[in-house]
């Protein structure tokens, strides 16, 4: 591996003015562990936190595959873990429910957005822009607490009487209005309300922060089309974020105000449980608008910082420069604009005017125009690279396989003659866990095996990564591929047990398959948690700054970052971030100036 | 303690895993780091060759052995279910060659262009034309897709033809109920406030509108007639609801509030289907498919379809619920008869609606 570093930007010169906060004053473990306000600090207190979400979230989707694939089996060891939940061993409906809400609510919002863009964010904006911190780190603080209380909120709601919200993580009412239609629309509804609350605060913070960091606080040389692809994926996440949490916000304010003021803004003609409700005139599928106005941005600020990532990844340990820089920018933009355009895919069937759902068919696959090209792109990048199979490039490549599976099946459901069929089925579960589930693991784990040198100082261990990669991948489809099938079948999503119906009971032994399957994915998931804590203490240390050989600023900082990032003054940018393999160079970091005989790309 | 048995096993495994992988790094250590690197290289390069293939295989033994269990494509049993199924042929074939394509060249590039110390890269930062073309391909394929999709959704969404008949369809948790318009063929008007199980008036109709006196109404099944066009006007008393046809290819939300209507014309009698499919049991079953509450899964209909002749025998045995209502009032057991009812009608509190909608269906054979 080439050692090219570039030592004169190390030249210390401590006591520089313009560098208010470099590690001269006392950090009490306080102001260093908690209330930190440094973004590296902050990416790891969000990645933490992000990773038990996930074992929670993660345990839960394991509980109601052992009722789907186990329906007529009881598990006494459920009845011992959650009592009247699983008397006799057997998910109780409400209990199967209220499971799978959490369970998307949790892995969608509080791992996939929190857990993913929190840690990138703030770990690489101010690394890869060349910046001492984010722009307010107070802010930035701010923004991991009320995450904090967001979460601290939902897993009170796991403790209420009547359970937690059960409506499904898109919380429709008037289902999730009425706690006369369902135990999780009581008291556990308005805890899910104000944890989401919490949580688009949370973002919103960030958001605001990401952006204005990005704008403002880049270093010298390091122009907009100098930038790593993966702060051009985080700033336009960041956008979509600022722009569509605050339309989820006002739906769940006048879905409390129906709850609790008698207001009726999505509740008419209700006659529940043997009563007449007084509410007239309001519209159910209002919510729906304001909800997957954001719901749909919201798949896409799940996905495009994974693409980022994937992208840096694959060039660097290609060692070739990322293949259409440009293109890649600009479908990431046009993503970003088409995403608030095709919200009402998600209402084909909900009674929705025809003329208006054709046009949302016409801008739906539009969208999957820029993720062709990013897919091809991606492809163009390896070819006639020199790849390096580190764990973290085996899962950037995973990440381009699942994400093409589950692309393709999203041109089905975005043509509305199909998704007549397919809606609320399980092909739309297989879709969607493909190319947002999986897909943004991958991507998130590629991120994790990829910078966890700069996080400790230190390598997650390689064998137990390629077991992590192999297994994850073979069960991600052994576990949704056949779903697709199910879906074929006209098999509703959410049923927990099929024996009843004609149509959709001849899947028993699948069932049974997926469910084993999704243990052993599981497990092999504790192994990674466990490899990234040891790994944190005991893995091998890195021993030079830059061990992948990366062109990008953060390898310049010292193994150990302090508050600060660069012990003398930031250095300047010359170049773009992707010079690999040019001139016969293995790499050309961005500090280095161009040189005079030096071919223009 | 069998439980437990497994736990330690876990455990036991995961040890021996965590023992392997410490010590490998040890081993690479001594070996040379760089050594050891270019090594598990070459394995994970011929994994993943492995794994297209392998995946390659597992794709086609999927469609091997549940090919049969799914609504095979051309077969539905709608008019409308035709061009749904005619549309997933041409995505399917559309998707699917990008999807062996793509695959197989990830994979096969990852394989080919393994680290060696032989190769040089190719500094390949961008190329206009090859941008180009993979921009305007697929949207040419997507553009075809569109224009088949716009077509065939305006078939399916557009008006009714004058001659169908008309079913009204209400949702309530976990139960579908139904209401031909009677002789009339109109529907008489109802007012949700007027929902009153215990008195025989389960939709809430006002007695007050003669057109709701030839009313038909039933509970968990319906008849269509086969051939003849049929306009469902779907709603929800409680929650929202969705009318899942998946035989027909069809389905259509019920919201409280705000009707939907949906229509489609049966092309296979009940019959036809018994014989196609080989499945004595076959019943055409309405399925919920909107996330309705702790019931959701029990939330089932039937629906058969049978000849002209067959629905006007069973139609002419049916009774107007304002019939039944009058008799039940004038008869001295009227407590009796409304109690009976309102054992069967009201939404159980628990999942076990299966056997709400099995009661719901005795109770309308037995009428
Ligand atoms: C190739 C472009 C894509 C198209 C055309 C597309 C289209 C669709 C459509 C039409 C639906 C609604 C299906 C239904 O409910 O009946 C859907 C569902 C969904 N899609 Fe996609 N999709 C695409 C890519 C993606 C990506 C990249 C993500 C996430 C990263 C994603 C995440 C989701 C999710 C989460 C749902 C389901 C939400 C729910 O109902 O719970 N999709 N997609
Ligand atoms: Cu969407
Ligand atoms: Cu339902």
């Amino acid at each position: 591996m080439s050692d090219t570093l570039h030592i004169q930007h190390e030249v210390a010169s401590h006591g520089h003015s313009g560098e208010p906060h470099m590690h001269h004053h006392k950090e009490t473990f306080i102001s260093k562990y908690i209330f930190s306000m440094d973004h590296k600090m902050i990416a790891k207190q969000f990645l933490v936190t992000g990773i038990i979400w996930a074992i929670i979230g993660g345990l839960f989707s394991v509980l109601f595959r052992l009722q789907l694939g186990f329906p007529d089996q009881s598990f006494p060891i459920l009845e011992t873990f959650f009592g009247r939940w699983a008397e006799g061993g057997k998910i109780k409906p409400e209990f199967y429910y209220a499971l799978t809400t959490m369970h998307g609510t949790v892995l969608i919002f509080f791992v996939l957005t929190a857990g993913l863009s929190g840690t990138f964010a703030n770990l690489l904006i101010p690394l890869q822009v060349g910046a001492r911190d984010m722009a307010s780190p107070f802010m930035n603080m701010l923004s991991f607490w009320f995450f904090f209380a967001a979460s601290i909120v939902m897993l009170s709601s796991l403790f209420t009487q009547t359970g937690p919200a059960a409506g499904g993580w898109t919380v429709y009412p008037p289902l999730s209005a009425l706690g006369l239609a369902s135990q999780g629309s009581k008291s556990g509804m308005d805890l899910w309300i104000i944890a989401m609350t919490l949580f688009v605060a949370s973002q919103l913070l960030g958001g605001l922060n990401y952006i204005s960091t990005i704008l403002n606080m880049r270093t010298k040389g390091m122009s907009m089309t100098r930038m790593p692809l993966t702060i051009w994926a985080i700033l336009f996440t960041a956008i979509l974020g600022v722009l569509s949490f605050p339309v989820l916000l006002s739906g769940l304010v006048l879905l409390m105000f129906d709850r609790h003021l008698g207001t009726s803004f999505y509740l008419s003609d209700i006659f529940v449980a043997g009563q007449a409700l007084p509410n007239e005139g309001g519209s159910a599928i209002l919510y729906q608008h304001l909800f997957w106005f954001l719901g749909h941005p919201e798949v896409y600020i799940i996905i495009l910082p994974t693409m980022g990532l994937a992208s840096e990844i694959l060039a660097i340990n290609s060692r070739k420069p990322v293949f259409g820089y440009m293109a890649m920018i600009a479908s990431l933009m046009a993503i970003c604009v088409l995403a608030f355009l095709v919200w009402a895919h998600h209402m084909f069937v909900t009674g929705l005017n025809p003329f208006l759902g054709s046009v949302f068919v016409l801008l739906t696959l539009l969208i999957a125009i820029p993720s062709a090209i990013k897919v091809f792109n991606w492809i163009t990048t390896i070819w006639r690279g020199n790849i390096r199979f580190t764990p973290a490039m085996l899962f950037a490549i995973g990440f381009v396989s699942i994400f093409i599976s589950g692309g393709l099946t999203g041109i089905w459901l975005g043509n509305s003659t199909i998704d007549i069929h397919l809606h609320d089925t399980m092909f739309v579960i297989a879709h969607f866990h493909i190319v947002m589930g999986v897909s943004a693991f991958f991507g998130m784990f590629a991120g994790i095996y990829h910078w966890f040198p700069k996080l400790f100082g230190r390598f997650m261990n390689n064998t137990l990564g390629y077991i992590h990669f192999w297994v994850t991948l073979a069960c991600a489809y052994l576990i949704f591929w056949p779903m697709h099938y199910q879906g074929m079948a006209g098999m509703p999503r959410r049923y927990l047990d099929k024996s009843s119906w004609v149509s959709f009971s001849q899947f028993h032994s699948l069932d049974a398959m997926i469910t084993v399957a999704t243990i052993i994915a599981f497990s092999v998931q504790l192994m990674f948690v466990f490899n990234y804590f040891y790994s944190m203490y005991k893995g091998r240390r890195v021993r030079s700054q830059n061990p992948w050989g990366a062109t990008t600023l953060e390898w310049t900082t010292p193994i150990h970052p302090g508050h600060g990032n660069w012990e003398g003054e930031i250095p300047e940018v010359h170049r773009w971030a992707y010079d690999y393999s040019k001139d016969g160079r293995d790499f050309i970091p961005q500090t280095e100036p161009v040189g005079e005989d030096e071919s223009a790309h | 303690m069998q439980n437990f048995l497994i736990f330690a096993i876990l455990i036991l495994g995961f040890i021996i895993t965590f023992q392997i992988a410490r010590a490998s790094e040890f081993v690479s250590v001594i070996r040379g780091e760089e050594k050891t690197r270019k090594q598990t290289n070459k394995i994970n390069a011929a994994l993943l060759l492995v794994f297209l293939i392998v995946g390659m295989f597992g794709v086609y033994w999927t469609q091997h052995t549940l090919g049969d269990k799914i609504l095979k494509l051309g077969t539905s049993a709608s008019d409308h279910g035709i061009l749904v199924d005619r549309m997933i042929k041409y995505t399917l074939i559309a998707t699917g060659i990008v999807f062996v394509g793509t695959q197989t060249l990830l994979f096969w590039y990852s394989f080919k262009y393994q680290e060696s110390d032989k190769r040089t890269v190719y500094y390949f930062p961008h190329n206009n034309k090859l941008e180009l073309l993979w921009t305007v391909v697929p949207a040419i394929v997507l553009t075809i897709l569109i224009g088949f999709g716009i077509v065939y959704w305006y078939r399916i969404t557009g008006a009714a033809p004058a001659n169908a008949m008309q079913i009204e369809v209400t949702g309530s948790q976990f139960k579908w109920e139904f209401r031909y318009p009677g002789k009339d063929g109109v529907f008489g008007k109802k007012y949700y406030k007027n929902i009153d199980e215990a008195n025989d008036n389960p939709l809430g109709q006002i007695w007050e509108d003669a057109a709701n006196h030839d009313d038909i109404y039933e509970s968990g099944q319906i008849h269509l007639v086969v051939g003849k066009p049929v306009k469902l006007i779907i709603g929800a008393k409680d929650v929202i609801h969705s009318v899942g046809l998946p035989h027909f290819r069809l389905k259509m939300d019920a919201v409280p509030g705000t009707p939907t209507t949906l229509w489609f014309t049966p092309i296979k009698t009940t019959k036809d289907m018994i014989k196609e499919t080989g499945n004595g049991k076959f019943v055409y079953e309405i399925a919920c498919d909107q996330m309705c509450g702790a019931g959701h899964t029990g939330m089932r209909g039937e629906i058969i379809v049978e000849t002209q002749e067959e629905f006007d025998q069973w139609m002419a045995s049916q009774k107007p619920k304002y019939v039944q209502m009058k008799e039940a009032a004038a008869a001295p057991a009227a407590p009796a008869a409304a109690a009976k009812d309102s054992v069967a009608a009201p939404a159980p509190a628990t999942a076990d609606s299966i056997t709400a909608a099995g009661a719901a269906k005795k109770d309308s054979t037995a009428k």
